[in-house]
């Protein structure tokens, strides 16, 4: 209500945005189903994958470059980052046992 | 599917239950007819986007589900009073304690909290609703059909029965075949959904929505609490979500994430649960924290002591909420380095646990205490939770846990900080904010009767536990034998269960007492309070704010007070007010929600489609909707102020 931002009449990013994200699922979709590669580089594949599809989806559609204060921006993504490394690692470290 | 195994047989329990269920549903549907409501109710209640008449929707869901909880708590209670008992047996007493568990954590604890915090965030922060209204229906329908889906369980299907935690492989196709343990994970992502909506929705409001001249630092500590449990929610429930949508996929359509076989990892499932589980604790233990410092504060008519410590130490507690969970399984076999870490990180978060208690006993220091209901259920959660926290401590040590784990010392331990922290919390801000709900008080002397029954009750139900576990009586055995001499310890913790429901009851009561005869708040401020709650009238304006006030310190209202101006409105200053239209869509979607859940649960797949498009239609139309509201104009407001206010 207070702030106005600049909308564009339609919406181009978000559905570029959207049609990226259904090639890269479809992609690794593709990847663990029909590639015939090994399990790691399987592994390797959707991961990237993965990670492209978070970013791309920070800035089509989650306004990661639209804020008023970088310094919120960065403290969310830091701890973002911290939250992500704590159960990702963690969990490995902890299940390392069964492995 | 035959009707015979669609429907639970077998059990008296569950035909009184089917015959109460059918009796009820046509009490309500003959009331509503009979009295002509039913468009009261989608008008004023389904439809409503209002936070603090979605905040009491929370709040009696809440409270009907503490209900079902307690009916469950009673039941195992009576099971284990005596040894060898055969009131339950084995399967019916592991499908109620699941859902017990799940119910009291989920269905009671948690929305009683989020309705207590619809009603008095937005109310504490100056603002005239939360940031997105439209949303925060939809979260508490989603929540309200996924507890619907979890409670029909018992008598459609059968109840889960692989414990409130649900681990695999028990709860897996192999030894859980049923349909129960798919109930848990549908319904359990349903309304997680609501709840990742709440906190987004909460945590933009604080944010961006608070009155001027509100800085961070003068946010009362309630709306301090529920911040940072926004920021748990929004980091913690994405975990379950994923979880149970692996356990979902397990289940349905024989994926192996969590089975013993093909490469699936069975104690992944623990480890996921809990990296969701314990901040999940604090999301209920947060606000109720906060709760007592509303309440201390205003009843010792101090200000809260170390405002900044306590600040500082809830959000050591929330970054520290995050790297313990693997104290919840240190006997699956991690090794030495992974429990010594978790362990000396679980012992930390006593400090500023402890830093609290101190600031709570400090605020109580030279105070002109007022020994209303809401201030006992405050006094009493100090020392009560204080023996939680402390065994929790022994508990945190990962060499003696291998005594402790599962033992009845854990159910006494965590029952004493949930009950004598979440649930003693919830019925202080009952008691404290009911005036703002409906307009009139609780009655005192009920609420005094229900905090003591309820209070000892508690104590000589879940104290002997602590025994109980160390004499080496293990949580979710249905039953033990003559010889142990367990007998005497269980009859008391019956009695006191059985006094903690006799408290239940008259709270029950004081809500129907109060109804018809509590004292009328015509102040808006009953309670002398602090904060800019207190500001608005009982019950509060659907606008709350006619004029929005501008906060020159903590404890914004009693500055106003204590300046001798109040918070005056001056009637030339009103502008029309901008208020969001309801909308029935919220509760359409959730019901579509909980069809889908429904055809989930049996498989039947094509109602889950059926159920599917409607949601995503409803998702379109909301796309498409330009409705951007409404005002109230100047005329209108000036007949509600001169109504409600008192100087007028």
């Amino acid at each position: 209500m207070g702030t106005n931002y600049h909308h564009e009449t339609f919406p181009w990013k978000h559905i570029v945005g959207f049609i990226l994200s259904l090639v890269l699922t479809f992609a690794a979709l593709w990847i663990a189903f029909s590639s015939g590669l090994a399990t790691k580089a399987i592994l390797t594949g959707i991961v990237v994958l993965a990670v492209l599809q978070a970013v791309l989806q920070l800035f089509m559609f989650m306004h990661v470059t639209e804020s008023d204060s970088g310094k919120i921006q960065t403290i969310n993504m830091a701890y973002s980052f911290f939250i992500a490394i704590v159960v990702v690692a963690g969990s490995i470290w902890t299940m390392a046992f069964v492995l | 599917m035959k009707w015979s195994e669609f429907f639970v047989t077998g059990e008296p329990l569950i035909y009184a239950a089917d015959v109460s269920i059918v009796l009820t549903v046509i009490g309500i549907v003959f009331i509503l007819t009979y009295f002509k409501k039913w468009k009261w109710l989608w008008d004023e209640w389904l439809t409503t986007v209002d936070h603090k008449k979605i905040g009491v929707m929370y709040i009696i869901s809440a409270v009907l589900m503490l209900f079902r909880g307690g009916v469950d708590a009673l039941l195992m209670r009576a099971q284990l009073t005596a040894p060898n008992m055969k009131f339950l047996d084995s399967q019916h007493y592991n499908e109620i304690f699941t859902t017990h568990g799940t119910i009291m954590i989920l269905f009671m604890a948690m929305p009683f909290i989020i309705g207590l915090m619809n009603i008095v965030v937005p109310l504490q922060i100056g603002a005239r609703d939360v940031a997105y209204p439209y949303l925060n229906a939809l979260s508490f329908w989603l929540f309200f059909v996924g507890a619907m889906l979890f409670n029909i369980a018992f008598v459609i299907g059968g109840s889960p029965d692989a414990g409130w935690t649900a681990y695999f492989p028990l709860a897996g196709n192999e030894f859980s075949p049923g349909v129960g343990n798919n109930y848990y994970a549908v319904a359990l992502q349903i309304s997680g959904i609501g709840t990742l909506m709440t906190g987004i929705n909460f945590l933009v409001t604080i944010l961006k929505m608070r009155a001027l001249g509100m800085t961070l630092m003068r946010m009362p500590m309630f709306t301090w609490t529920i911040l940072i449990t926004c920021v748990l929610i929004i980091f913690a429930f994405p975990v379950l979500t994923v979880a149970l949508a692996l356990m979902t996929f397990d289940r349905l359509f024989d994926t192996q994430f969590f089975t013993m076989a093909n490469g699936g990892m069975s104690m992944l499932w623990a480890n996921l649960f809990w990296i969701w589980g314990h901040p999940e604790v604090y999301i209920v233990i947060l606000p109720s924290f906060g709760i007592f410092s509303e309440v201390v504060s205003t009843f010792a008519r101090k200000r809260l002591f170390g405002y900044k410590a306590m600040v500082g130490s809830i959000v050591g507690i929330a970054f520290l909420s995050f790297i313990v969970w693997v104290h919840h399984f240190f006997t699956m076999g991690a090794g030495a380095a992974v429990n010594s870490f978790f362990s000396i990180t679980t012992m930390a978060i006593a400090i500023p646990t402890g830093v609290k208690i101190f600031n709570w006993l400090f605020t109580l220091r030279k105070g002109r205490i007022r020994f209303t209901t809401a201030m006992l259920w405050s006094l009493a959660f100090i020392p009560n939770f204080v023996i939680g926290g402390v065994t929790g401590v022994m508990l945190a040590m990962a060499a003696a846990d291998y005594q402790y784990h599962n033992s009845y010392f854990l159910i006494a331990h965590f029952h004493y900080v949930l009950i004598a922290g979440t649930v003693f919390a919830c019925f202080a801000g009952l008691h404290y904010w009911y005036p703002k709900m409906f307009g009139h008080m609780l009655n005192e002397r009920l609420g005094k009767w229900t905090f003591w029954l309820f209070m000892i009750g508690f104590n000589v139900c879940f104290f002997p536990m602590y025994f109980l576990g160390l004499m080496g009586m293990t949580r979710r055995m249905y039953t033990y034998s003559a010889g142990l001499g367990w007998t005497p310890l269980n009859v008391v913790a019956t009695i006191g269960a059985a006094l903690m429901g006799i408290g239940f009851l008259v709270l029950c009561y004081n809500i129907y007492y109060s109804a018809r005869y509590g004292e009328r708040d015509m102040t808006g401020d009953p309670w002398d309070g602090r904060t800019l709650e207190w500001a608005t009238s009982s019950p509060v304006a659907h606008y709350n704010f006619a004029v929005i006030p501008e906060v020159k310190d903590l404890d914004a209202y009693w500055e106003m007070k204590k300046s001798g101006k109040g918070f005056e409105m001056d009637e030339e200053k009103l502008k029309p007010i901008h208020m969001p239209s309801n909308s029935g869509r919220p509760f359409l979607i959730s019901i579509a929600f909980f069809f889908a859940g429904f055809g989930l649960v049996f498989k039947w797949f094509t109602l889950a489609i059926i159920a599917a498009v409607f949601i995503i239609l409803g998702l379109i139309l909301r796309s498409f909707d330009d409705d951007d509201g409404y005002y109230i104009s100047v005329d209108e407001i000036k007949r509600t102020e001169r109504l409600t206010r008192k100087e007028a």
